[in-house]
């Protein structure tokens, strides 16, 4: 039995054990914390920032900060949800996400998250980049418009050899998340729909089943994220 | 048959390495030609034998501003540094353009030069200046620039295209051959050759167990000299803590911070300090791995170091039982960089050793418990390590007797900019910024840079303003600029903490045209990209920045920038979060010059021009439209 130890979040006290990040002991108790690159079962790299809490007056991401005994952490405070507001902001700027085309609205984690936020206008200018669609001769497409670079698709999708399908390319505000030329024409039929599935955005879209599940009846049509 | 000879040198290679992925760095420099010439067929190879997909091995090429670029015969990188631009870099540029007959950042036709704009080099107290090929081009001139482009089109080799024998020190030594100066300008107690090399190792260690010498280094309070001021003694400490197999000292010599180049000059003219405080830190701590992590920028000086660490293992200054001392095995490696900023970031480094890409880690874990390939890590600035070594010699109470309060002992200084005597001074902690400007012979000075792009500028103006006070609470830069009426402040780990770039901008300066344009591109450039913070608005705030300064700008544009700011703050490490300091820092103390630009009177100004927009349609009609609400 591990040692049990108590942290709070937002003055509400908690009881978990040591080993665990921050996001895994809200989660255990219902206290929702929102996140875009983390994915369930590996290793959290905090590339989004979404999930970041205070501790101390230091910011500090909760996917990837082990709990300690006795920790205060702030998490719904005015400052953080508005840093939190932003992030989306900056993330619909730099890219080109048009809900009403796009085939992932209503399963769009981007999307739920700003309706939460409430987000009308970016405080951003739109910067409308130029991006390219890459998934010739492929089972799936991948849209650089819509592509926040979470890299789950990098962490989640490989073939049996452990190579990966999808991998970063360049830096900076360059950077983009490009699927491997010759790996991508041989996917198969569940290894597209899973990679379709773990982008949290529409990125990553299964060719020829488009709109198969009407818009109305998705995932965050029924149930707003975070309830 | 040229074929089969490429692949044997691939597989050569490989089998060097062991087809050990970690070590994909030194496989990328080593196969550049070959992967230049034929990239498709060598990266087919490459990801088959490491088992990884052409993507992954790309991800980590792209990552590299030198193995990104570099596609012609000769390739000639022109740095950007601010120090550069100072020093007409822009007429040099445009010989380099003028003689090659091609844009930078392009190959020429016959595929012979490659131009490229490139991050600061470490020759701030030579600019401009260039690498061509590994060797670097100090001062050059457009006169030059015609001379160096003609001997390259009669193919001559780089070495014949240098000036032999003129750079001073060990810079003429013949496994250096550079032109590269020291200007080393003030001497004091790390700088002065007062000790005979190796003592320490050679004596001073057998009488002391490793307690004891991280005790010393503890008690002279010595702390990190790369710019964040981590007390050195207690990073030591930390690395034996956790149990583990091996442990690691690395070297950080990725000196990257514009303005800096005095770990350059150490490495340069005291090697031996540099890897004996490598193996004090061994002894120390226990480690026996031990890896000089060199900025590409420096491969110059990679055959003269290799040669130091050959003849410190013939005798027995490394290797197994170092100086009769059972159990003291500890052996050093040169690990080259491949041109990336971010990568002196201790646990960025770390990744870019292990053959990745350089993106910082989250931490914990720290390296000092989880470092590279898993294993207890500590890594140093090169000056932190040399001073360690005199520290060890000397003892801390003599060196306790050296600077102020906080911050003990000397710190090297890399002075840049407008000044008559650019180079590297040793400067007691403690000294005032006004007697180091009269030291080096800067006038009429309109602000200094302390700590480089991600410091800060300080002024009188707005400090008194709440609204400021309020947000400085948000910065913790690791130096500033400073506007004249701070010249009394000093230098020291309270009040302004630097890893040592110092550049100076008299009046004649613009600085935000100039100088804080300068800082965001480079901040852009050299972002991981990693954090979605770091990766997107330092290029939106450099975009308003430029509204600002084309006379769009209004009063909410300036309030924009100063909130926005904010948001870097949630990035993962230090570029990320200092990504914004050029423009805040600015703002808090320069404000004037923000609001020189802006229309005061005007509250929205979307900098959308109506006749602007339409200039291709009025082309290609040939006439205007009526534009009755302008009327």
């Amino acid at each position: 039995m591990e040692k049990e130890i108590k942290i709070w979040i937002d003055g509400t006290e908690i009881t978990t054990s040591k080993n665990k990040t921050i996001l895994e002991a809200a989660k255990e108790n219902n206290i929702y914390i929102p996140t875009l690159c983390y994915f369930v079962n590996t290793e959290p790299k905090a590339n989004c920032r979404i999930c970041t809490i205070m501790i101390n007056n230091r910011m500090l991401t909760a996917c990837t900060t082990p709990v300690a005994d006795g920790m205060e952490i702030q998490n719904n405070t005015e400052e953080l949800t508005d840093l939190r507001k932003s992030i989306i902001e900056l993330l619909f700027v730099s890219g080109n996400h048009f809900c009403p085309t796009c085939e992932k609205s209503g399963n769009c984690e981007l999307q739920a998250l700003a309706y939460k936020y409430k987000m009308l206008v970016p405080r951003f200018p739109y910067e409308f980049p130029h991006k390219q669609m890459i998934g010739k001769g492929s089972k799936i497409l991948k849209d650089q418009n819509r592509c926040i670079a979470c890299k789950r698709c990098i962490k989640t999708i490989k073939d049996k050899k452990g190579r990966r399908y999808f991998a970063t390319k360049y830096r900076g505000y360059k950077l983009e998340i490009v699927p491997d030329e010759e790996m991508i024409k041989t996917i198969s039929e569940e290894t597209a729909q899973q990679a379709m599935d773990n982008c949290p955005v529409g990125s990553i879209i299964k060719k020829e089943i488009g709109f198969n599940m009407p818009i109305g009846t998705r995932k965050f049509d029924k149930t707003p994220i975070g309830k | 048959m040229e074929t089969t000879l490429q692949e044997k040198k691939i597989f050569d290679t490989l089998k060097k390495y062991g087809n050990n992925k970690s070590r994909l760095i030194d496989i990328l420099h080593e196969l550049k030609n070959e992967l230049a010439e034929n990239k498709k067929a060598v990266r087919k190879i490459l990801s088959e034998k490491l088992e990884i997909s052409a993507a992954e091995l790309d991800e980590v090429i792209s990552f590299y501003h030198f193995f990104l670029f570099g596609k012609g015969k000769y390739n000639i990188y022109l740095n950007t540094s601010i120090t550069a631009e100072l020093k007409d870099r822009d007429k040099v540029k445009k010989a380099f353009e003028r003689y090659c007959e091609t844009p930078f950042n392009s190959v020429t036709q016959d595929g012979l030069i490659g131009l490229y704009d490139t991050s600061c080099i470490g020759m701030n107290d030579q600019e401009p200046a260039a690498i061509i090929n590994g060797k670097i081009f100090t001062n050059l001139t457009p006169y030059r620039v015609k001379e160096l482009v003609q001997g390259i089109k009669s193919n001559k080799p780089v070495e014949e295209l240098m000036y032999e024998n003129s750079g001073d020190g060990n810079n003429s030594h013949p496994d250096v051959n550079s032109m590269v100066y020291n200007n080393i300008r003030r001497k004091s107690i790390i700088l002065n050759k007062d000790y005979p090399v190796y003592s320490f190792l050679k004596k001073g260690i057998k009488e002391m167990t490793p307690e004891e010498v991280i005790n010393k280094i503890e008690s002279s309070n010595l702390r990190g000299r790369g710019g964040a001021g981590f007390p050195t003694g207690l990073k030591w400490r930390f690395g034996c803590r956790v149990p583990s197999n091996h442990r690691v000292i690395i070297c950080n010599a990725d000196e990257g911070e514009p303005g800096t180049f005095k770990d350059r000059v150490l490495l340069t003219e005291y090697p031996e300090l540099v890897f004996e405080g490598m193996a004090a830190a061994a002894y120390a701590t226990g480690s026996d791995i031990g890896i000089l992590y060199l900025r590409y920028e420096y491969l110059y000086l990679l055959k003269f170091l290799n040669k130091k660490l050959i003849e410190m293992q013939a005798s027995n200054l490394l290797g197994n039982n170092i100086e009769g001392i059972k159990g003291f095995n500890f052996n050093i490696r040169i690990q080259m960089g491949a041109g990336a900023y971010v990568c002196g970031e201790e646990s960025a480094l770390i990744e870019s050793l292990e053959g990745k890409r350089g993106e910082p880690r989250d931490k914990p874990p720290f390296p000092v418990e989880k470092g590279y390939l898993g294993y207890p890590t500590i890594v140093n600035n090169v000056e932190t390590l040399a001073t360690a070594v005199k520290i060890l010699h000397f003892g801390p109470d003599w060196y306790s007797g050296f600077g102020t309060g906080d911050s003990l002992g000397t710190k090297l200084l890399s002075i840049s900019g407008d000044c008559k005597l650019p180079g590297i001074y040793e400067v007691e902690w403690g000294i005032r910024l006004g007697e180091v400007l009269e030291m080096c012979g800067a006038e009429d000075v309109q602000a200094v840079q302390v700590g480089g792009p991600s410091g800060m500028l300080i002024g009188m103006k707005d400090l008194n303003n709440l609204n400021s006070i309020e947000l400085m609470k948000w910065y913790k830069p690791s130096g500033m600029m400073v506007a004249e009426k701070f010249f009394d402040r000093k230098l020291s780990y309270s009040d302004l903490p630097t890893g040592g770039s110092i550049i100076i901008f008299n009046n004649s300066r613009d600085l935000l045209k100039e100088v804080v344009l300068n800082f965001m591109s480079f901040f852009i450039e050299e972002s991981c990209g990693a954090c979605s913070t770091c990766r997107n608005l330092p290029y939106i705030m450099k975009n308003k920045l430029q509204k600002i300064l084309n006379g769009n700008g209004v009063k909410k544009d300036i309030e924009d920038l100063l909130s926005w700011g904010k948001i870097l703050k949630a990035s993962r490490c230090g570029l990320g979060q200092a990504a914004g300091n050029p423009i805040l820092s600015s703002i808090f103390n320069f404000r004037y010059l923000y609001e020189k630009h802006i229309q005061s009177l005007v509250e929205f100004n979307s900098e959308f021009e109506i006749e602007k927009a339409v200039t291709a349609y009025s082309k290609f009609v040939h006439r205007k439209p009526v534009l009755y609400h302008l009327q």
